[in-house]
């Protein structure tokens, strides 16, 4: 016994000082926040990397020509000061903040934007976000090597200005802007650690990094912590009331629940689907909940038979309880679908609707000359319980509403995107959130022959709908166009939408300014720790 | 004894080439690729990309410059983390795994050891029943069970532990520790038992007795030095298995180990990663199974000259 006493003290002395308080109280009084951030974070290099818990960090970073509204879904100023729309919609002008600057004390110039849309769009990076930048006149045909002057792009700077011209009226093109793909990095850093294209770029590490966001780079302990502390040459420096951040990588959602309740992080980014209940019963202060800029939808492979019938798939939808799914499964306060493109408060709400009709879904069965006989169909997940029990529910009621047989097939992550990408699938689960809070970024996905239709499915009258919605300055105009084509879209099902995705997270009580919005993005200098 | 060593580690070189050769290509054959996402890349950019990791030249140029590189000690970029190499990668997690290991191999050894000489010199009674029970448990509970367990009564309900990390707060290594170690303890605790009846039953015990030695010398100093033979032949694939399990306890705990990595790779088809992760634990059982060889032979005499080396 005496050994085990020794053992447990030797390894308590191994460790770090003792606290009483938790964590979370000790680092609000020094300002410092600490957020629960997924998984590890592939890169911070914004042209490269791709995902959530990168973007979170990058907010931090780095800043683009506006920075997001967390109010409103809109934009404020970030190192344009001020900007301007020409009369056509065509042609965006951007003045530079003077105060804008580098954390080694470098003006941010515009000339530093020109360079990294070149950067972005050169296709020997092989950055797999350059297409967010399309918009910008010749864009497109330079990151395809169709052209190889990157001065014939639609970028021309002044001295302190930069002049942006589009292929299109495109009024969501400052919400572009809030996306990191199209946020700045240090030219000269990068070039000093690796030059314009390289993937192996060092620009990134923590003794070399150059950022012009309201935070710099502190450390960075794989798998343990990025931390981030203020930026005393910010432009907005003093206003910002945070002093600095501990992104957490927590890839267990469980894990992170109890580092939550042991008072170790200010926010869990997701909570189990278990303990919603749970939580939104006896702890509502620090549960938050409100729709997200996402759909939950099955994708259809409309190349195969019987899938290939339109009058199969309404009755594969209209024999779909929704609400059954989102009140007995989700628990999580999801909305039911009714259109592909989440409906939004900035004033976009489709009228299409989705219905749940056994007898209607028999009778569309019926007419579409379907031979019970034939194989089972399959529905194609990747590897979770959530979706292995949405899929349990579809496949239930279709076996009750149309007699229907359908088997599961549930693979890894790799295995499912290659499995859809090569057509190899008949129905599979698909999950997509919007990019910035415009409904293009839903509809524009299934344009024929975009990468990420993964249906077969084309209808000219769609895409020459969508095209011709993005010459349009007008927002009403343009919102009504969507509407028609999402019409189209409901009308066909090549997906089948079923909810619209909610964020749900455990925050805790002493951040202050928190805004719950659609795209779940907060700039971290507009928040307050008590 | 030298000799052996070095038969032994001579047989490192074809073990590590053919596992390496055999994990290249069943990664190559698995379907998926490490630039598959959810939004998908032009066939320009998947393109550009094959061609930055050198993925378009034919298989076997590929393994070849990989080998060729590798024995170099360059084991190549990480496809998940540009930027970053694998060699990188490992090192920033290897000392923290290591470190799990060794506690958590330790506290098994102390405990499954103690439990199994109390249990083997009160063979039938209850001080030998019991302690084999809980071992028993010990075993069938997975770490992936224990740890969450652990954590809501020490570090929920009483708040007497930290839940998470590893080094920054006091007492932040015992739960991991306990949670790795606790089947490794269990399943020392019946070797150690089987192993000493086996010794306690043999003539020179006898004799001992005999000669009037106190029990706690026939014991300690004749006794455990045989019938702990079979924990240290265990130890080695312990140890091996507790860094490749470790992957459990470190997202648990959030504990910034390899053993993160090691699993990530495989669903990342982070293909460099997943053979560098791969080649370091085959070299690590090799290495530890070695270790354990020796030490057995050292106990052992009738080992010292053939088969525990062999």
């Amino acid at each position: 016994m005496r050994f085990l006493v020794v053992f447990f003290v030797f390894l308590i002395s191994c460790s770090g000082s003792a606290d009483q308080k938790s964590k979370v109280d000790i680092y609000s009084e020094k300002g410092i926040l600490l957020l629960g951030n997924g998984t590890e974070p592939s890169g911070i290099d914004p042209h490269l990397v791709t995902g959530v818990p990168e973007h979170k960090i990058l907010l931090a970073l780095l800043e683009g020509l506006v920075v997001f509204n967390p109010k409103n879904n809109g934009v404020l100023p970030g190192v344009a000061e001020d900007w301007s729309v020409s009369d056509d919609g065509l042609s965006y002008t951007f003045i530079f903040n003077p105060d804008a600057k580098w954390t080694n004390g470098d003006s941010v110039k515009p000339e530093h934007f020109a360079y990294s849309w070149e950067r972005i769009l050169s296709p020997d990076l092989g950055a797999q976000y350059a297409d967010m930048l399309y918009v910008i006149k010749n864009a497109e045909k330079f990151h395809k090597g169709d052209i190889k002057d990157f001065n014939k792009v639609g970028i021309s700077i002044t001295k302190n200005m930069l002049m942006v011209e589009l292929e299109n009226p495109t009024p969501y093109f400052l919400n572009i802007l809030t996306h990191y793909s199209t946020w700045p990095v240090h030219p000269d850093t990068v070039e000093k650690y690796g030059g314009m294209i390289s993937r192996n770029n060092q620009w990134t590490r923590v003794n070399n990094f150059v950022g012009n966001g309201p935070f710099k780079l502190e450390s960075w302990e794989i798998n343990k912590a990025l931390k981030v502390s203020r930026n005393e040459l910010y432009w907005g420096n003093s206003s910002n009331k945070i002093n600095g951040i501990e992104f957490i990588p927590i890839e267990n959602e469980l894990t992170q629940d109890r580092l939550f309740r042991s008072g170790g992080i200010h926010l869990a980014n997701t909570v189990p689907t278990e303990k919603i209940k749970r939580y939104r019963d006896e702890r509502p202060n620090e549960f938050n909940e409100h729709n997200y800029f996402g759909t939950y939808y099955y994708r259809i492979n409309t190349n195969k038979y019987p899938l290939n019938n339109l009058n199969f798939r309404k009755a594969l939808s209209l024999s779909i309880d929704r609400e059954l799914i989102v009140k007995s499964i989700l628990k999580g306060n999801q909305k039911i679908s009714y259109s592909f493109t989440p409906p939004d408060n900035n004033g976009y709400n489709p009228k299409t609707k989705l219905d749940f009709n056994p007898v209607k879904a028999k009778q569309f069965l019926e007419k579409s000359g379907y031979d019970m006989n034939n194989p089972s169909l399959e529905i194609l997940y990747n590897t979770s319980e959530g979706h292995q029990k949405i899929a349990q529910a579809i496949q239930e009621m279709w076996k009750k509403n149309l007699g229907l047989n359908v088997i599961l097939t549930n693979v890894d992550w790799k295995v499912y995107l290659a499995r859809e990408t090569q057509g190899e699938f008949d129905i599979s689960r698909a999950g997509w959130i919007g990019d910035y809070p415009d409904p293009f970024t839903f509809l524009d996905m299934m344009v024929t022959n975009r990468g990420n239709n993964k249906t077969g499915w084309s209808n000219s009258e769609f895409d020459k709908i969508l095209k011709n919605a993005s010459s349009q300055i007008s927002t009403i105009e343009r919102y009504n166009l969507y509407e028609k084509a999402e019409k189209i879209l409901i009308d066909e099902l090549p997906v089948i939408p079923l909810y619209t995705y909610t964020r749900t997270y455990l925050l805790s009580e002493r951040v202050k300014n928190w805004q719950n919005n659609i795209l779940d993005t907060n700039p971290y200098q507009f928040l307050s720790l008590e | 004894m030298i000799q052996l060593i070095l038969k032994r580690l001579l047989t490192y070189i074809p073990v590590l080439l053919i596992v390496t050769i055999v994990t290249f290509l069943m990664i190559h054959a698995a379907p998926g690729g490490p630039f598959d996402a959810e939004r998908v890349a032009s066939p320009e950019i998947i393109e550009k990309l094959n061609e930055a990791y050198n993925l378009d030249k034919p298989l076997h140029i590929q393994i070849f410059n990989y080998l060729y590189s590798a024995i170099q000690g360059d084991f190549g970029p990480s496809f998940k983390y540009p930027g970053r190499s694998v060699s990188e990668l490992i090192m920033s997690g290897l000392p923290t795994t290591i470190e799990l290991a060794v506690y958590s191999i330790l506290f098994a050894i102390f405990l499954g050891v103690l439990s199994g000489l109390i249990a083997s010199l009160n063979p039938g009674k209850f001080l030998d029943v019991f302690p084999m029970s809980i071992s028993l448990l010990g075993i069938c509970i997975p770490s992936i069970i224990l740890g969450p367990i652990l954590v809501l009564i020490f570090g929920i309900w009483y708040e007497f532990l930290p839940v998470y990390g590893w080094g920054d707060n006091p007492g932040d290594k015992i739960l991991p520790t306990i949670t790795l170690g606790t089947a490794y303890a269990a399943i020392f605790a019946r070797l150690t038992r089987g192993g000493m009846l086996e010794i306690l039953g043999q003539d020179f015990i006898r004799t001992a007795r005999a000669k009037g030695l106190s029990e706690i010398r026939i014991i300690f100093i004749h006794a455990l030095r045989g019938g702990i033979i079979p924990v240290i032949s265990f130890l080695g694939p312990a140890i091996a298995g507790l860094l490749a399990g470790s992957f459990v306890v470190e997202t648990i705990f959030q504990i910034n180990g390899i053993g993160r990595f090691y699993v990530q790779a495989a669903f990342n088809r982070d293909y460099t990663m997943i053979l560098g992760t791969s080649i370091l634990f085959t070299f690590m059982t090799l290495t530890f199974v070695l270790i354990s060889d020796i030490l057995a032979s050292f106990l052992n005499p009738t080992l010292r000259d053939s088969g525990g080396l062999e």
